[in-house]
């Protein structure tokens, strides 16, 4: 609400001194303006003449007035102006008012808004990541004039991916692959002294051959009776381990842990399943073992190999 | 014209009032009437639920009266009472039986209240009888019935029930090795730049869609993939789109799907819209969300001994095994339905009333419609389950 009112004060003096002054601005001869000026920087304007006056200075955002004695310099402290666009300046004296406008332009890169997209992706996508860069100075003004920015994905193995890529209109960007091992890899973007750096998750493909072996496992499953179960139901039963190859994609990189791996158990009277996470590579279970019962085993959509287990 | 309907409308009025209220003061001193009957001779069941007390119990002077007492009992958690008038008291202790009832671990059971109760008499002699009660169990996720079959004895003209003790078995103290693994998620600061962006959304993909259509309305089933390398909470909203492309319904997946999908696992789910005909519905549009969230990878459950029964009374039955070291207080299991041409056929659940403890095999029975039973030829089933203090 106060923004506004503020906004709308100052919008109302603009109006007010661009009605009381000639509608083409122009440099005079009491007014020696600078052309541009680097936003926060210190500045001075010279005057001349005698006698007292008013300065008024409108820009976006920003209004200055200064009472001043024509004749000598008006100076202007670091950070005074700090906001980059096109500033009108008004002098009004006691019998007559002058007028002008200068450019305050962005200041050196300070900062770097780093859009970095996806922050999770596949191995070995090409152009799979993209990288847009926004450079601002020190008071969040957008660079407008050209800079080198570099974009770099580093973190991987293998050699690191590089682009320099010239600012237009403050905005860089670039495309990258994403690299074949898996892994997170560092995306930095740098502006001379200034980076921003954001995390890719470079993450393995689905699971290719799937294989999985079985062997009796060295403890029994101590039967426990059941709920509603009667005694005499308590049964001691031979039971299998279940333990895949280290899972990799077929990239050779190997699936992060916690991928659900499916095991499935089809014997005489029934079915097994379980559906378990991979933990240090391998995704491994106890079932059943009932002579003759087929035994699979699944990740997502991936299917891997089948086992029989002997009468 | 407009006068003579004006007047025909009258008429027509006239004529009607007169049987109108009367069949007002019909209806009006029935419900008085059947208000009175319920308030001097509730159904026992009814009264039970009301909260009467042991004024309207009447003297186990039957085998049937002794039963329906005891559920009276049941009903109000007036477990003293009950255990008191039981003929086999000696054999086991009030807080076996409590526990026989309400589950010695936190479950579905602990937090539900018993809803209606049927008492059916199966044979009787002069000392003995043989009594069928069906508890129906209410609970937050909906109801379960407890059927005993119950011993009831005559001693000294006083009949009592024999308890068919189930007791819960304990798992005996011993430490369980588990490597746990878990998910953290940094999601993004309100102080970071508007350049930092969020972590990203796991992507899902549903990998089939069935439309059925059924008596009650039209039936949307499908199977949903987590191909990502995260954990997803997923939901599954359709929209049922007319001939003239104007949405007719919509409706999400509720709790017929597991919410947490751990990377690669797939879920079913089943989405109802009721009062829809298939016939009025041209397209389908589906709306699968994911939310990347914290989650662990246990405890992990296996599905022994899973059986499809035939019809009648077709049921899809097993029991889940917890492979982890801890008690998992409530499980939910879901099953996926095939033809012969591996068809999606149905999808169907079952919340498991009872906690599952490590290494204790845990029945489930999910029953299935006749007419779909007979065209399922396989099945694959997925549990979620809740912890306390933990969802996963």
């Amino acid at each position: 609400m106060t923004f506004t009112v503020k906004v709308l004060g100052r919008l109302l003096v603009t109006a007010m001194l661009l009605t009381a002054i000639p509608l083409a601005i122009a440099q005079t001869g009491t007014l020696r303006l600078p052309r541009t000026v680097e936003a926060g920087s210190a500045f001075s304007i010279p005057t001349s003449g005698s006698g007292k006056a008013v300065l008024y200075i409108v820009g976006p955002a920003q209004v200055l007035r200064r009472e001043v004695k024509l004749g000598e310099s008006i100076s202007f402290a670091a950070g005074d102006l700090h906001n980059a666009g096109r500033y009108v300046v008004v002098l009004v004296g006691e019998s007559s008012s002058e007028n002008g406008a200068f450019d305050v332009v962005a200041s050196h890169p300070a900062s770097l808004s780093f859009l970095a997209k996806p922050s999770r992706l596949p191995v070995g996508l090409q152009n799979g990541i993209s990288g847009v860069v926004y450079v601002f100075d020190t008071y969040r003004n957008l660079v407008i004039a050209p800079t080198e920015v570099s974009f770099e994905l580093a973190g991987v193995a293998g050699a690191g991916q590089t682009r320099t890529v010239a600012t237009r209109d403050g905005v860089a960007w670039t495309k990258l692959n994403s690299a074949t091992k898996e892994g997170a890899a560092q995306f930095i973007a740098r502006d001379g002294s200034v980076s921003a750096t954001r995390v890719i998750q470079q993450v393995p493909g689905d699971p290719c051959r799937l294989r999985m072996n079985a062997r009796l496992s060295n403890q029994k499953l101590q039967g426990q009776k059941l709920s509603g179960s009667k005694p005499g139901d308590q049964k001691q039963e031979k039971r299998l381990t279940l333990e895949t190859d280290p899972v990799r994609d077929c990239g050779g990189n190997a699936v992060p842990d916690g991928t659900i791996v499916t095991f499935k158990e089809i014997y005489k009277d029934g079915e097994a399943t379980v559906d378990v996470p991979v933990k240090r590579g391998v995704a491994r279970t106890e079932m059943p073992a009932y002579p003759g019962a087929t035994i699979s085993v699944a990740t997502g959509v991936v299917m891997g190999n089948e086992i029989r287990w002997g009468k | 014209m407009n006068r003579d309907l004006e007047s025909r409308d009258a008429v027509n009025r006239a004529r009607v009032s007169p049987g109108g209220s009367l069949l007002a003061i019909v209806i009006a001193a029935a419900t008085l009437v059947l208000i009175v009957l319920g308030t001097i001779w509730p159904a026992p069941s009814a009264a039970a639920m009301a909260g009467a007390g042991a004024d309207l119990l009447r003297a186990s002077s039957t085998p049937e009266a002794a039963v329906n007492n005891l559920a009276h009992e049941i009903a109000q958690n007036a477990w003293q009472r009950a255990y008191s008038n039981l003929a086999n008291k000696n054999e086991f202790s009030e807080p076996d039986f409590v526990h026989d009832l309400t589950g010695g671990y936190s479950s579905l059971r602990t937090y539900a209240s018993l809803d209606t109760f049927e008492v059916r008499p199966l044979h009787a002699s002069a000392n003995e009888a043989q009594v069928q009660l069906r508890l129906r169990w209410s609970t937050v996720v909906g109801t379960f019935a407890d059927t005993r079959e119950l011993r009831v004895v005559n001693s000294g003209g006083r009949w009592q029930v024999v308890w068919p003790l189930v007791k819960e078995p304990r798992v005996p103290p011993q430490v369980i090795a588990v490597n746990y693994l878990r998910w953290d998620v940094i999601y993004r600061g309100a102080e970071d730049d508007w350049g930092a962006q969020d972590v990203e959304a796991p992507h899902v993909r549903i990998v089939d869609m069935h439309p059925v259509e059924r008596a009650e309305g039209v039936v949307l089933l499908g199977e949903l993939l987590n191909e990502d390398v995260v954990p997803a909470y997923v939901t599954v909203k359709a929209t049922l789109l007319g001939k003239n492309g104007v949405a007719i319904a919509t409706e999400d997946s509720f709790d017929k799907i597991s919410h947490v999908l751990l990377p690669k696992q797939v879920t079913p789910f089943l989405i109802a819209f009721h009062k829809v005909e298939l016939s009025q519905v041209d397209s389908v549009k589906m709306e699968p969300s994911s939310t990347l969230i914290a989650a662990s990878a246990d405890p992990v459950i296996e599905i022994e001994d899973q059986k499809l029964n035939p019809p009648p009374g077709a049921t899809f039955t097993g029991k889940l095994v917890n492979q982890s070291g801890q008690v998992v207080n409530v499980a939910h299991v879901l099953g996926t339905f095939y033809d012969s041409s591996g068809q999606l056929v149905w999808v169907a659940d079952q919340y498991i009333d009872r906690a599952l403890l490590p290494q204790i095999p845990e029945s489930f029975a999910i029953p299935l419609p006749a007419d779909l039973a007979r065209k399922v030829s396989s099945q694959r089933a997925v549990t979620t389950t809740y912890t306390s203090g933990q969802f996963q």
